[in-house]
């Protein structure tokens, strides 16, 4: 029934009053919805210039191996060594802490955090989350995490060194690297706080979405947006546990001399009495996670994608129940993909097998995504808000990393491709860039409703442009290096034959990687300046039919002033013939548009006129009790 | 120094863009642009990803060909063979894929870039469409999927009956590598066996032991069936062979393997690369520490007849070291015995 609806709104309109905030209550511990995903948004900012900057480090050292670094000792003191060179372990650290600020705080709790958060009860037409509570300590377990992965920065052994996937027993035993001492402790710490904000999250989200929807919101009429993050929270209620308990085995093996995943070890001249545990045990775990994670972090981007690429073809988006069904796929099939990433850990070759084939198809619903994008885009009428522009970025690097992943999900040819810069190109494209990409659209685009002005759209044109033809120049060159067989993770290239070239590719990634980070300097300019400064937003200025466009320019906590507006159509009628405008909102009902309406609506105009009658008897009825 | 003039370059630049975004800002409100739906820029976009679109385009087909040798490593092995035919097949199939996708996708914005008295078209859904494009990269998918995994269950069955079986076993940070000896059978090892003088934990009071020996290098030959027995003693390692396209995991507490059929000698593959000092080389592809970038060890393939030369030649642990053999049965120490004496014939 299109025009159930469990929300009870009208109760929550009358309990809704004007708050008067104070400062500590509106803008720190706040409940409202909105000003939480903005809090997650800038900790997700400060988070990706962290990120950013540790991997300028590391390019600094794979570009420009001669270089002294003097320079950068007032900043990182005693890993430059005398001669001026970065030390390796603080190498292998900076890529650890690298790969897990962008994986889990920025394009986790950034992405999701901020969108999922914010956009949910705006587009769904609910007064706030279902639990503001626990909403609000969502982000201050995330805080919290966050800053003590901050300190873990600067302790003297250094933060965690054995990658971000953590395999013990590297990161068990503090003989083996020394970021596995103290730094590994922080690491862990911080990550439980980080699995704990993300259920959290996760469980608020999916309540709200099944509980709050306003009235005739049904799942069929959801925006894209919120399926995905709807389907994203689901993903990460049931994967994020499990990378919690590998911690937790982690932290016994590490503290209490259990033998988890420790077996046969004989290190800094001792051999350690613990048998029978299995390291491969670890990495089937993490990657329970560490699978899903990649759509953890991707379906948001393209739930955004799906959105913004609708509203700016001026075009419904094609294959909406596709989209929703592969969706769908994508969500089942990720968790039964995990060991692609352990082709050739040692675990039985037959389980390879099995895994190839899931992998691959998982493949297929990705496919029938890109050619709905490309579907929607032909015939339409393209407006190029730099929201836009990052979105067909996206695709584009949904595509190229995505047929990567071809190569690397068949065993075969991953035996060679395992651990090169392949893989490193592969997901920094597909996930890397991809997800930034739909965080970036889904900043410019919902700008305006979270601040009540534009940001400048030229400067988004630049910024675009540097940041796409950047990624593509950092991000392209490694397939070549990663086919010539250059392991990951290594901090120089000078003790192999077969990797003693591309001094000068190397060379041309780390300029292109300096300019695209540079390049984002541009966008956090922007960003500030038109929140204090910009032109002010109108109302609905992408023209677009998704709820949140009907509330107050700046609105307040509880979104709507007065009544929660019902909801009569699907979100994506743009240009349907016959209507005066080239979009109608969803509030519109099929009976004010005759001129516009197929058939099959036609006949729902009848249904639609019998409730709001019934409707309004009740709120007549109500009135004269009052 | 260098802090001042970092600090004077970023003040710089800010500067800079401020002055862009104003002087920009002024104008389009010169113009009133910031009021229409579309701006010009609208059309600069568009043009901006066919430029995009035939720029990249052209440089990454002359970069793939003319940088074509120095990235396509030469193959040693005969699965290898295999797997880099698998390998370019994906490619060009792939390659397809990608062109027209983004021929699409940067041509679309062009053509259909906003007009003002143009209404897009309305098309929400087409079933037939959809139906296609989940079939048919299914099928392209079964097609690669079922080529992949018989090569897989080639390259990872079982080694035959008589292939040479080499142990490697990866530690921080280098490989050591053991062999069978005449029995071609690897002694036992137990990681608490480990001393200064017996690195690799040998259990010496195993028969099959006694005739293990240690080599620097990894000696095999060309044309038979190799068997590397891998291992490792701290943390993770993976043994990365990249010319014999051989890559496995050494798990502490978990020996693995992986089995080859080496195709060139080391001095073949020196006379097609015209290069006197290419080597046969084994890398760590598993982060496990500070040296994880410097684990080499060299493999050299020979002709069989000089691989069995070199057998007789090698010395075994106990020749090398005798105190190894004190403690044993008499038994195994009178076969250590004769070993002795032999070697010092």
């Amino acid at each position: 029934m299109a025009t159930a609806s469990v929300a009870h709104h009208d109760e929550a309109a009358h309990e809704h009053h004007e708050h008067h905030d104070n400062f500590i209550t509106k803008y720190i511990f706040t409940q409202d919805h909105k000003m939480i995903g903005k809090q997650f948004l800038i900790t997700g900012m400060f988070w990706a210039i962290i990120g950013g900057f540790l991997s300028i480090l590391f390019r600094l050292q794979l570009g420009f191996p001669d270089m002294s670094l003097e320079f950068l000792r007032p900043l990182l003191g005693g890993w430059i060594d005398e001669a001026g060179k970065l030390d390796p372990t603080f190498y292998l650290a900076l890529v650890t802490m690298h790969g897990t600020i962008m994986v889990f705080f920025v394009l986790t709790a950034g992405l999701s955090g901020t969108f999922s958060n914010y956009l949910i009860p705006l587009q769904i037409g609910a007064r706030d989350m279902a639990s503001g509570f626990m909403n609000m300590l969502s982000y201050w377990f995330f805080f919290v995490s966050g800053v003590i992965m901050f300190i873990s920065l600067f302790i003297k052994t250094g933060p965690a060194g054995g990658g971000w996937v953590v395999y013990p027993p590297l990161s068990a035993l503090e003989q083996a690297i020394p970021g596995s001492g103290l730094g590994m402790t922080l690491w862990l710490i911080a990550m439980t706080f980080f699995i704990a904000s993300s259920l959290l999250g996760g469980i608020n989200y999916i309540t709200t979405v099944i509980n709050l929807r306003t009235k005739g919101m049904s799942f069929s009429r959801l925006p894209l947006t919120i399926w995905a993050f709807f389907l994203t929270a689901v993903i990460g209620l049931l994967s994020f546990p499990v990378l919690f308990a590998a911690a937790l085995l982690l932290v016994f093996d590490r503290s209490f001399g259990t033998s988890f995943y420790l077996s046969d070890i004989y290190i800094g001249g001792e051999a350690l009495p613990n048998t029978g545990g299995s390291p491969v045990l670890y990495q089937h775990l993490f990657w329970f996670l560490g699978h899903p994670e990649v759509y953890i972090v991707l379906l948001p981007a393209l739930g955004i994608t799906s959105e913004v690429i609708a509203t700016n073809s001026r075009k419904p988006i094609f294959g909406y129940k596709a989209m929703i069904i592969s969706m769908l796929g994508i969500t089942i099939l990720s968790f039964i993909v995990w060991a692609h990433h352990m082709f050739v850990s040692g675990m039985n070759p037959f389980l390879g097998s099995i895994f190839m084939f899931l992998t691959l198809i998982i493949a297929v619903p990705s496919a029938v995504k890109v050619f709905n994008y490309l579907t929607t885009l032909w015939r339409g009428n393209l407006i190029f808000t730099p929201g836009m522009l990052f979105s067909i970025g996206l695709v584009s690097f949904f595509i190229s990393g995505g047929l990567t992943g071809i190569f690397l999900g068949n065993s075969a040819i991953d035996i060679q491709l395992h651990d090169t810069y392949f893989v490193v190109a592969h997901f920094h494209l597909v996930m890397g860039s991809a997800s930034f990409f739909g965080l970036m659209a889904g900043v410019y685009h919902w700008f305006p409703k979270m601040f009540g002005r534009m940001m400048d759209a030229k400067l988004g044109y630049i910024h675009f442009w540097l940041t796409f033809t950047g990624v593509y120049l950092v991000f392209f060159p490694m397939h070549y290096i990663g086919i010539a067989g250059f392991p990951r993770r290594y901090y120089s290239w000078t003790n192999f034959e077969f990797t003693n070239m591309y001094t000068d590719l190397n060379m041309f990634v780390s300029v292109a990687a300096i300019i695209t980070f540079g390049a984002q300097f541009i966008f956090i300019f922007n960003f500030f300046y038109s929140m204090y400064r910009g032109r002010k937003a109108t109302l609905n200025p992408w023209r677009s039919n998704t709820l949140e466009w009907t509330t107050p320019l700046e609105p307040g906590h509880g979104n709507w002033p007065g009544e929660i507006p019902t909801v009569y159509r699907w979100p994506y009628d743009y240009s349907k013939p016959g209507a005066a405008e080239d979009f109608i909102p969803q509030t519109v009902p099929l009976s004010a548009t005759p001129e516009s309406n197929l058939p099959h609506e036609q006949e729902l105009v009848k249904l639609e006129m019998e409730i709001m009658k019934e409707e309004s008897e009740v709120l007549v009825a109500n009135e004269s009790k009052h | 120094m260098y802090g001042f003039l970092i600090g004077v370059g970023v003040l710089l630049l800010f500067s800079i863009i401020w002055m862009v975004y104003r002087i920009q800002t002024l104008v389009s409100v010169v113009k009133g642009s910031d009021k229409k739906i579309a701006s010009g820029s609208n059309k600069v976009n568009a043009i901006l990803f066919v430029v995009f679109l035939v720029g990249t385009t052209i440089l990454m087909f002359w970069y793939s060909i003319k940088e074509f040798d120095n990235y396509q490593l030469p193959i040693g092995s005969e699965h290898g063979v295999v797997t880099d035919q698998l390998f370019w097949i994906t490619m060009a199939v792939t390659g397809i894929v990608f062109l027209i996708t983004h021929v699409l996708l940067f041509v679309f914005p062009y053509k259909y870039q906003y007009k003002e008295n143009r209404k897009a078209a309305f098309y929400p859904d087409n079933n037939k469409l959809e139906v296609i494009w989940t079939i048919v990269p299914g099928i392209v998918l079964a097609g690669l999927v079922i080529s992949g995994w018989m090569a897989w269950s080639d390259i990872t069955k079982p080694a035959p009956e008589n292939a040479h079986v080499v142990e490697i076993m990866g530690y921080q940070f280098a490989w050591e590598v053991r062999y069978p000896g005449k029995d071609n059978v690897l002694g036992d090892y137990d990681y608490r066996l480990i001393t200064a003088s017996n690195s690799h934990g040998v259990d010496f009071s195993d028969k099959n032991s006694i005739d293990d020996f240690p080599s620097p290098k990894v000696v095999i030959p060309k044309g038979e069936p190799v068997l590397f027995k891998i291992r490792a003693r701290d943390v993770l390692h993976s043994v990365f062979a990249p010319h014999m396209r051989l890559k496995m995991d050494a798990v502490p507490g978990m020996p693995t393997r992986f089995w080859f059929v080496p195709t060139k000698t080391t001095e073949e593959m020196r006379a097609e690369l015209k290069d006197p000092e290419f080597e046969y080389e084994i890398a760590c592809t598993e982060i496990c520490g500070r040296g994880h970038f410097s684990m080499k060890k060299v493999i050299e393939v020979v002709e069989p007849e000089a691989y069995q030369k070199w057998l007789v030649e090698q010395k075994s642990f106990i020749q090398q070291n005798p105190a190894l053999a004190e403690g044993l049965t008499p038994e195994l120490k009178e076969l250590a015995e004769i070993q002795i004496r032999e070697s010092k014939k």
